[in-house]
């Protein structure tokens, strides 16, 4: 059993007869040699981790942070006392985001999704709308692997990380990732999810990976509340029947081609972007000055 | 690409905040004490390339230490890995080095227990995964995926025929063999990575063989 792109993944789903959840299930439990039960045992786990990622994050003052600090804290006081735009919704993704983005800055425990710069995004998007829909654990179980079936697409046609193509490669598949879940949640197709999907990466085009002073700080924890927000945009806009018009595998594929035309100093690298504005270049000579090894 | 992990796609469940800067440095200071076999006393780490450079911002020496006191790269006591060792009574410092064209995030560790020394040195490869490459400078791969047997014996027709026995008799089957030696008919290391984890017996057994000086079990981690 291979997963090589949406279209073959879907073409799977139809043939066997399956929904999307149970093939991935079924996939990485022949790649693992597992029995379907201890996969589904396994993203449990990665449930529970990621619900606690936002309590604790919420709770995070950023102790060993060292630019970010406190953000979950912040936008919980905020929401209480009513200073925040937007509805309930809105509000609490901005929370649970920037909670267990915050939280991997101070060393807290997260899922890496797909990775460690972008664990906020998923939990971020899924929690709340799944706290609003009311869905069960096994349903949300069920979008996790939708959301893994769309991070295996697009993992087998492009990069995952910001050295090789950019905060594109991080928040926007952890973004498609999420509008694939979330889009699964409310009821859509498999063509829904991926529609979903691409659209929340179309939105990342382009976008580099410039974090100040090499720390995951900033931008990274805010980018991860913007990719959250931008999942359910993507969703809400498919589900309104709006097409995504270039196809997931498509865009990734110009994902990946925007990544090698994209300078290293834009990769990770803190050699541009806000890395090297007059204020990153100044926390990056204090954080120096503060830390080196040589002394 | 054909084969991608799901939880490597939605995973690793670790501690920040970077996978190959804290992950993957938590798992090579856990591979060290595994690899010791014992309460891991002392501990001089070199840092080389990216890890010199960003250590401070990835916390990459509050990760090799917890991981050199036998924590996991989820272990919510991480942050607290200093206060812990100071506790421990884990002595250790930290360098900078040049390694030379090695992986960026390598590391060299030294560490001593109460009976042994090691010196070994891996990279954090991505994700969270690693590479233990050299081990008492012979050229090894480790990845932690796989229960290791590592033995040090003679270079002499015969030895590595009897260990791969002793591992046959215990039903243990072989995925990867690799032996490396400095010259010949002196000193020389097997690693034999298994699908089964290797019992005390198989060790013990291996022990006992003629020209085989000394053995390390390492489950995997």
């Amino acid at each position: 059993m291979e997963i090589s792109s949406a279209v073959q993944l879907q073409e799977l789903c139809s043939s066997k007869k399956k929904a999307l959840p149970e093939i991935i299930a079924e996939y990485e439990a022949f790649r693992a040699s597992k029995t379907t039960e201890q996969v589904r045992k396994d993203m449990a786990q990665i449930l529970a981790v990621m619900r606690s990622s936002v309590e604790e994050g919420i709770k995070d003052k950023g102790e060993y942070a060292h630019i970010v600090k406190g953000y979950g804290v912040r936008v919980k006081d905020a929401i209480g006392q009513g200073k925040l735009l937007g509805d309930g919704l809105l509000q609490k993704v901005i929370l649970y985001s920037l909670a267990v983005a915050q939280h991997n800055a101070s060393l807290g425990r997260i899922v890496a999704c797909p990775t460690a710069g972008s664990c906020g995004v998923v939990p971020g998007a899924l929690l709340p709308i799944a706290e609003e829909l009311g869905s069960t654990n096994d349903e949300l179980i069920d979008a996790l692997f939708v959301m893994g079936g769309v991070g295996i697409v697009s993992a087998s046609q492009g990069p995952i990380s910001g050295a090789e193509g950019g905060c594109q490669a991080e928040c926007g598949v952890a973004s498609a990732m999420a509008a694939g879940a979330i889009t699964y949640l409310a009821g859509g197709t498999n063509e829904a999810v991926f529609d979903a999907a691409s659209l929340a990466l179309q939105s990342h085009l382009g976008l580099v990976c410039d974090p100040i002073a090499s720390l995951v700080e900033v931008p990274c924890v805010t980018r991860n509340a913007t990719s959250a927000v931008n999942a359910i945009v993507a969703s809400n806009m498919v589900l309104a029947g709006i097409p995504a018009v270039v196809p997931f595998d498509e865009t990734v594929a110009a994902m990946k081609a925007v990544g090698r035309a994209m300078p290293e100093t834009l990769r990770e690298t803190s050699q541009g972007g806000l890395a090297v504005t007059p204020t990153g270049r100044r926390i990056f000579k204090e954080m120096r000055r503060k830390y080196s090894l040589e002394n | 690409m054909a084969h991608i992990g799901l939880f490597d796609i939605v995973g690793p469940i670790m501690v920040g905040p970077s996978s190959s800067h804290t992950a993957g440095a938590v798992r090579l200071g856990l591979a060290a004490s595994r690899i010791l076999g014992e309460r891991v006393q002392r501990a001089q780490i070199f840092l080389h390339g990216s890890f010199a450079a960003t250590y401070w911002g990835h916390r990459t020496d509050v990760a090799v230490i917890a991981g050199l006191l036998g924590m996991g790269m989820a272990d919510p006591e991480i942050p607290r890995a200093f206060e812990l060792a100071e506790q421990a009574g884990l002595i250790y410092s930290f360098q900078s080095t040049d390694l030379g064209d090695v992986h960026p995030n390598s590391v060299r560790m030294k560490v001593w227990g109460s009976h042994e020394m090691v010196d070994l040195i891996g990279a954090s490869i991505g994700g969270g995964r690693i590479n233990i490459y050299s081990i008492d400078g012979f050229d090894v791969s480790v990845d932690g995926s796989y229960s290791v047997l590592i033995t040090r014996h003679r270079d002499e027709p015969g030895i590595i025929a009897e260990i791969t026995r002793v591992l046959a008799l215990y039903n243990i089957n072989i995925a990867f063999l690799d032996v490396s030696r400095k010259v010949r008919g002196l000193d020389a290391l097997l690693i034999a990575q298994t699908d089964d984890p290797i019992p005390k017996e198989a060790v013990e057994h291996v022990l006992q063989l003629r020209g085989v000086m000394a053995v390390r079990n390492l489950p995997c981690f």
